[in-house]
């Protein structure tokens, strides 16, 4: 028995280490981090202001983005795409994220909406609207939340049924990004009627051209934060679809979009967290040098601990956001990281920005000084992508499928 | 001339948005940990000699540095930009204060080595500030020169260039080969796309040491004290010019 014991041990130990994360990035990755970096600050923080003032969709920032290879990093090399990892999307959103929010989240609406054709697509639907988005300076739009369901996806009321050899479409989608620039819409549609059909089976995705004639696409929504970002509402009345436009199996439609979310989720986290660091950084810089009681406020220990929890939040949630990311990367099932990290990096985003502006005290509120802005950016993370609640959700069934 | 070749140098240096802090000992400033890049100069260089690619007066670009293992990741950098191959000349510990004359020295090894018909280099390191080393290649070349370079034109082995100068921009033309130093407003480098990163991982890079060229790099200058500049102090506001002069007279500046 002792023997076995000792054997058992040693294995174990060989799979502990043969499994170990470095934690130190690739050159590659250090040079990647180090382009976009200096294409946010000559590119994105300069306009980020105005953007976020009128609300006007960022064309040209997105067209540089696009001119640098930003946008469509995960597409696969064979469609035209760099074929990154998960990794180096989270390293470049970050960073993006650290710009300005609603420009990176209208730059990384493009890789929600290619996931689920990337991970369920056909190859010709692939080479069809992926090839498409790496030849031309395109915007694609995620279409799967509606306006009585959101964190309820399978509550979707928008249908699809088949006719021939076709499929007509009918119903609305809202609160979709890049919605009203998209050239294409990945679709979540109930293709079966029966109420008492089971999920798994009674739904399914489409692409849709964003050209085809019954697509309209509504006013451009106000929100409190990530105001470069577009949103609105779609709808489609009789849209017509061929077969040929099926993401995944007909069916199929409710697996692939919980799939992408595997992928999506660690993206999203990773450009909460550049808001994250950016909160912190200019809390930090502010504290350097606005003197309260005869001293820079980052020496009164009050201040100092609080910059002490930003970054304590910022490392952790990056510390998530990376594990969730290589792990996808790495072949495994990432779900119960992903919704960790996404999670957690809501939570530091928007408490860090909180404090940012509380670190500026009064001109924290104001709008000539940077807090105020990510606060109001730093909501949303809370919301999309998965509530909050969605998330705790996930974690808390993932978390107990190890003891049953 | 069915194509120039083209040897451009760049140096690894600390970071512009740094903020500089002075080494305890006062012989130098700290680097490490500290964030470095390419010399802004030097990308206004390789963005130069990548232009002339692209309007194919340029068919070959080599890209040279001289400097420690992590020097590495700027002529990689280079490379990204749109660089053929690399050559770094890898100093080894001791040899780390390289001063102007010992890279002279350095690229004109190398320009024997590789014959290009041009040698652009960045104006000036910002570490250093020392805008020699382009002066001092041209010399020991005994080729022709052309620094500050804010505009550059080529037609028939002659090279048109505009310097900035202290009175304004002054143009010249040189023959090639020649050796030539940018300036800032010579062009607006380049990002590296991420597509050409990974491009550039497959480019090769050419090691070897200084000692493997032959040149001697032991340093003629040595650095007595590194300081701080001195803190600012208030002024003194004054209600009118006889009390300046007044005042100026007390402290000293007029007589």
């Amino acid at each position: 028995m002792a023997l076995l014991g000792r054997i058992g041990r040693q294995v174990c130990q060989r799979i502990v280490c043969s499994r170990s994360i470095s934690m130190s990035l690739s050159d590659e990755q250090k040079e990647i981090m180090d382009s976009t970096r200096k294409f946010v600050y000559d590119e994105i923080i300069p306009k980020a202001a105005y953007h976020d003032e009128t609300g006007e969709y960022p064309w040209e920032i997105i067209r540089s983005a696009w001119d640098l290879g930003l946008m469509n990093t995960t597409i696969p090399e064979e469609y035209g795409g760099l074929g990154l990892s998960l990794m180096d999307l989270s390293l470049v959103l970050e960073e993006l994220g650290y710009g300005c929010t609603g420009i990176s989240t209208a730059i990384a609406g493009n890789s929600l909406a290619e996931s689920p054709v990337i991970i369920a697509g056909s190859h010709e639907l692939k080479k069809k609207y992926l090839g498409r988005m790496t030849e031309e300076y395109l915007v694609a739009a995620y279409g799967v939340t509606e306006p009585s369901a959101g964190s309820d996806v399978a509550s979707t009321r928008t249908t699809s049924r088949k006719v021939g050899d076709e499929h007509v479409i009918n119903g609305g989608k809202m609160w979709i990004t890049n919605c009203g620039h998209a050239n294409w819409f990945f679709v979540f549609t109930r293709s079966d009627p029966d109420p008492k059909a089971p999920a798994g089976k009674a739904f399914t995705a489409f692409v849709v051209d964003a050209d085809a004639p019954g697509v309209t696409v509504g006013r451009k929504e106000w929100n409190m934060g990530q105001r470069a970002s577009d949103t609105r509402g779609v709808t489609f009345d009789d849209v017509v679809v061929s077969s040929d436009n099926i993401v995944g199996q007909p069916g199929g439609g409710f697996k692939v979009a919980m799939a992408c979310f595997d992928k999506t989720r660690p993206t999203v986290g990773a450009m909460s967290l550049g808001l994250a660091r950016r909160a912190l950084e200019e809390a930090t810089k502010y504290s350097m040098e606005r003197k309260t009681m005869g001293k820079p406020i980052f020496m009164h220990q009050a201040i100092n601990f609080m910059l002490a929890d930003m970054a304590l939040k910022y490392e952790l949630a990056r510390l998530m956001v990376w594990k969730s990311s290589l792990e996808y990367d790495e072949g495994r099932r990432n779900t119960y990281y992903a919704s960790i990290g996404k999670l957690y990096g809501a939570i530091a985003a928007n408490e860090n920005a909180s404090d940012c502006v509380q670190v500026f005290g009064g001109n924290g509120y104001n709008k000539d000084y940077p807090a105020e802005k990510l606060m109001r950016d730093a909501k949303i993370f809370q919301i999309y992508e998965g509530t909050d609640q969605i998330q705790r959700l996930i974690i808390g069934r993932e978390h107990m499928t190890k003891y049953m | 001339m069915s194509g120039l070749r083209v040897l451009v140098g760049c140096k690894r240096v600390i970071d512009y948005a740094v903020k500089i802090r002075v080494r305890p000992d006062h012989l130098g400033v700290v680097t490490d940990g500290v964030k470095h890049s390419m010399n802004p100069f030097d990308e206004n260089a390789v963005e130069e000699a990548v232009r002339m690619k692209q309007k194919k007066v340029a068919k070959e670009i080599i890209v040279a540095s001289c400097g420690p293992t992590q020097s590495q990741e700027t002529i990689r950098t280079a490379l990204a930009m749109g660089a053929d191959r690399g050559i770094h000349v890898e100093l080894a510990k001791g040899e780390e204060d390289l001063q102007p004359l010992a890279v002279a020295k350095v690229f004109a090894k190398l320009v024997e080595k590789e014959k290009p018909d041009l040698v652009i280099l960045g104006k000036q390191a910002i570490d250093d500030d020392s805008n020699q080393t382009t002066q001092l290649l041209a010399g020991l070349l005994d080729w022709p020169q052309g620094t500050m370079a804010s505009v550059l034109e080529h037609s028939d082995g002659v090279l048109k260039i505009t310097r900035e100068i202290d009175g304004g921009l002054e143009d010249i033309s040189v023959k090639l080969p020649a050796v030539v130093s940018a300036d800032l407003r010579l062009n607006e480098p380049r990002y590296a796309t991420l597509p050409n990163i990974m491009k550039a991982k497959k480019k090769k890079i050419e090691k070897m040491s200084v000692a493997d060229i032959g040149v001697d790099v032991t340093p003629r200058l040595k650095v007595q004290n590194v300081v701080d500049p001195p803190v600012r102090e208030a002024g003194d506001k004054v209600p009118d010019v006889s009390v300046l002069i007044e005042k100026m007279k007390e402290k000293g500046h007029l007589k």
